[in-house]
C-alpha cells in the first residue's frame, strides 16, 4: 500500500555538545529519503536505546567527538540487547582513532565513520543496513 | 515480517516494542494491519481523551506537550504522544526533533512517544495517525496527544482526530493573527498564548480574546518553558472534553473523523490500482491528465456492479 520508508535514529550520547556533525548526517539522510529522529545532545545510552525502540527505527547512528566512544557506543548496543532489540544495527561516527575500530566492531558497532568520509558512503551504509535487516 | 501474533500479544501487555511495531505495521501498510487493528481494545479507545496541540512553528508546541505529559504523569496517567512533522516534498525524507524537548520522559515506560511524517500523502496520513492514536489508547494511554504544526491542509485534517484541540501561539513570531488562518481558529477549542512572559503577550491575548469571544472559547496564558499555566490548560482540556461528552459533541466529532479516515484509507488502498491502470493507459494514448484520470476511474467503476453503488 503506502511505500515503506526507512527510519533512523541519530543520537548523541555523553557530555559533548557539538552536534553539527550529527545534524549534518541527519539532513543528508533526510535528503536521501530517510525519516530521521534526532534525540538532541547529552543523552544516556539507555535513553537512546529506549527511544530507538519506541520509534521502531531500522538503524541507530551515534555521534561522539569527546573521546568517550569506547564506553558510550558499546553501551548503546548493550542497552538494545537488554531490551530484546539487538536486531537494530548501530553505526558510530566522530573523532575515533584507527586503533579503536576493531574493538568497537567486536562490541557490535556495525560500522564506524571518521571525519572526511564521503556523505554518499554514509548514506549508502545506512541504506544497506536497513535493507539487510528489515525488522518491522 | 515480524510475528503478528507476538505483536498483538505484546500490545496487550503494553510492551514498548510491540506498540512501536504495531504502529509501523499500519503506517507501512503491511499485511496483518487489519488483523491487528481488529484486536484493539475498543472500550479503552472510547474512553481515551485525544488532545490536539497545533500552532505556528516556534510557538512552543513540543515544550508545551512535554509539560502536559509531566502533569499527566504526576496524576499517575499513562500518556501517548504522536508528533507529526512534514516530509520533504523533494526527497520524501523527514527530520523529527520533537523528542529533543521530551527526553525527560525517555526512561518512563508510561510515556509512549512516536514521531510520524506526513509522507506527502493527501489521504492516508490522517488514517495512519488515527490508527497510531488508537493503538496507544488500546495500550492504556489516556490521554493521547497529537502534536502538529498548524500549517497546511493535511496537518489541519489530522488535528480533527482530536477530541480537544489547543491552538498555540506566541508573541514575537511576526504576523501573529495572520498566521492563524480561519480554519485553524475554527478547529480550536482552547487558544493558548505561550511565552506569556515575553513582551507582546498581553496584546496577542487581547486580539485572540476578541476572536474567541464570538465562539465562546477560552484564551489561556502559559510559559511552557517553566510550566506556568500548564496545569490550568490541562484542567480546561478535561473540562471541554467532559462537556463534549455530555453534549454529544464528542461522539459527533469522532463519527466525523472516522468517516474522514474511511475515505482516506480507501483512497490509500486504491492508489496502487490507479497507478497500475495509469501506466497501462499511458501506453494507449497521451491526453490531458484529467481526461486520463476520468478513464481510469471509469475503468475501476466498471468492475463495481450498479446494485452495489445504488445501495451506497
Amino acid at each position: 500500500m503506502s511505500e515503506k520508508r526507512y527510519r533512523i535514529l541519530i543520537g548523541k550520547p555523553g557530555l559533548d555538545g557539538h552536534d553539527r556533525g550529527a545534524k549534518c548526517i541527519a539532513r543528508a539522510l533526510r535528503d536521501a529519503g530517510f525519516e530521521v529522529v534526532y534525540t538532541g545532545i547529552r543523552r544516556t545510552p539507555e535513553e537512546i536505546a529506549v527511544a530507538a525502540i519506541q520509534e521502531d527505527v531500522d538503524a541507530v547512528g551515534l555521534s561522539s567527538l569527546s573521546g568517550a566512544h569506547m564506553e558510550l557506543f558499546p553501551e548503546v548496543v548493550r542497552s538494545l540487547q537488554k531490551h530484546d532489540a539487538s536486531d537494530i544495527p548501530v553505526i558510530g561516527g566522530g573523532v575515533i582513532p584507527e586503533e579503536d575500530m576493531d574493538a568497537l566492531h567486536e562490541h557490535g558497532v556495525k560500522q564506524v565513520f571518521t571525519p572526511g568520509t564521503p556523505m554518499e558512503e554514509i548514506v549508502e551504509t545506512f541504506r544497506a543496513l536497513c535493507e539487510k535487516e528489515p525488522h518491522a | 515480517m515480524p510475528d503478528l501474533e507476538a505483536i498483538i500479544h505484546g500490545l496487550g501487555r503494553r510492551e514498548p516494542r510491540s506498540i512501536a511495531r504495531a504502529i509501523s505495521l499500519v503506517e507501512d501498510g503491511e499485511d496483518g494491519a487489519d488483523r491487528l487493528l481488529s484486536s484493539l481494545d475498543t472500550e479503552a479507545i472510547d474512553r481515551c481523551m485525544v488532545v490536539g496541540i497545533t500552532g505556528a512553528p516556534g510557538a512552543g508546541k513540543s515544550t508545551l506537550t512535554d509539560k502536559l505529559v509531566a502533569h499527566c504523569r504526576e496524576k499517575g496517567k499513562r500518556v501517548g504522544v504522536v508528533a507529526i512533522d512534514p516530509s520533504s516534498p523533494i526527497s520524501g525524507g523527514a527530520i523529527h526533533g520533537d523528542r529533543i524537548r521530551m527526553m525527560q520522559h525517555a526512561m518512563d515506560r508510561d510515556v509512549v512517544v512516536r514521531s510520524m511524517a506526513t509522507r506527502g500523502r493527501l489521504g492516508g496520513l490522517c488514517a495512519s495517525a488515527g490508527a497510531a492514536v488508537r493503538i496507544m489508547a488500546s495500550a492504556g494511554c489516556d490521554p493521547v496527544v497529537i502534536e502538529t504544526v498548524g500549517v497546511g491542509q493535511s496537518e489541519m485534517d489530522i488535528i480533527r482526530i482530536a477530541d480537544v484541540t489547543a491552538l498555540v501561539s506566541a508573541p514575537g513570531l511576526g504576523d501573529d493573527i495572520q498566521a492563524l488562518k480561519a480554519g485553524l481558529l475554527e478547529v480550536a477549542d482552547i487558544m493558548v498564548v505561550n511565552k506569556a512572559d515575553k513582551p507582546g503577550a498581553e496584546m496577542l491575548a487581547l486580539e485572540l480574546r476578541e476572536v474567541a469571544r464570538s465562539k465562546s472559547r477560552e484564551v489561556l496564558m502559559t510559559v511552557a518553558a517553566t510550566g506556568e499555566g500548564v496545569d490550568t490548560l490541562l484542567d480546561s482540556m478535561q473540562a471541554v472534553f467532559d462537556e463534549h461528552r455530555r453534549s454529544g459533541e464528542s461522539a459527533r466529532r469522532r463519527r466525523e473523523s472516522r468517516e474522514m479516515e474511511v475515505v482516506d484509507w480507501s483512497l490509500e488502498m486504491l492508489r496502487p490500482f490507479i497507478r497500475r491502470l495509469g501506466r497501462f493507459d499511458q501506453t494507449e494514448e497521451v491526453g490531458d491528465p484529467r481526461i486520463r484520470a476520468r478513464r481510469i476511474v471509469d475503468k475501476l467503476l466498471q468492475s463495481v456492479s450498479d446494485r452495489d453503488l445504488g445501495e451506497g
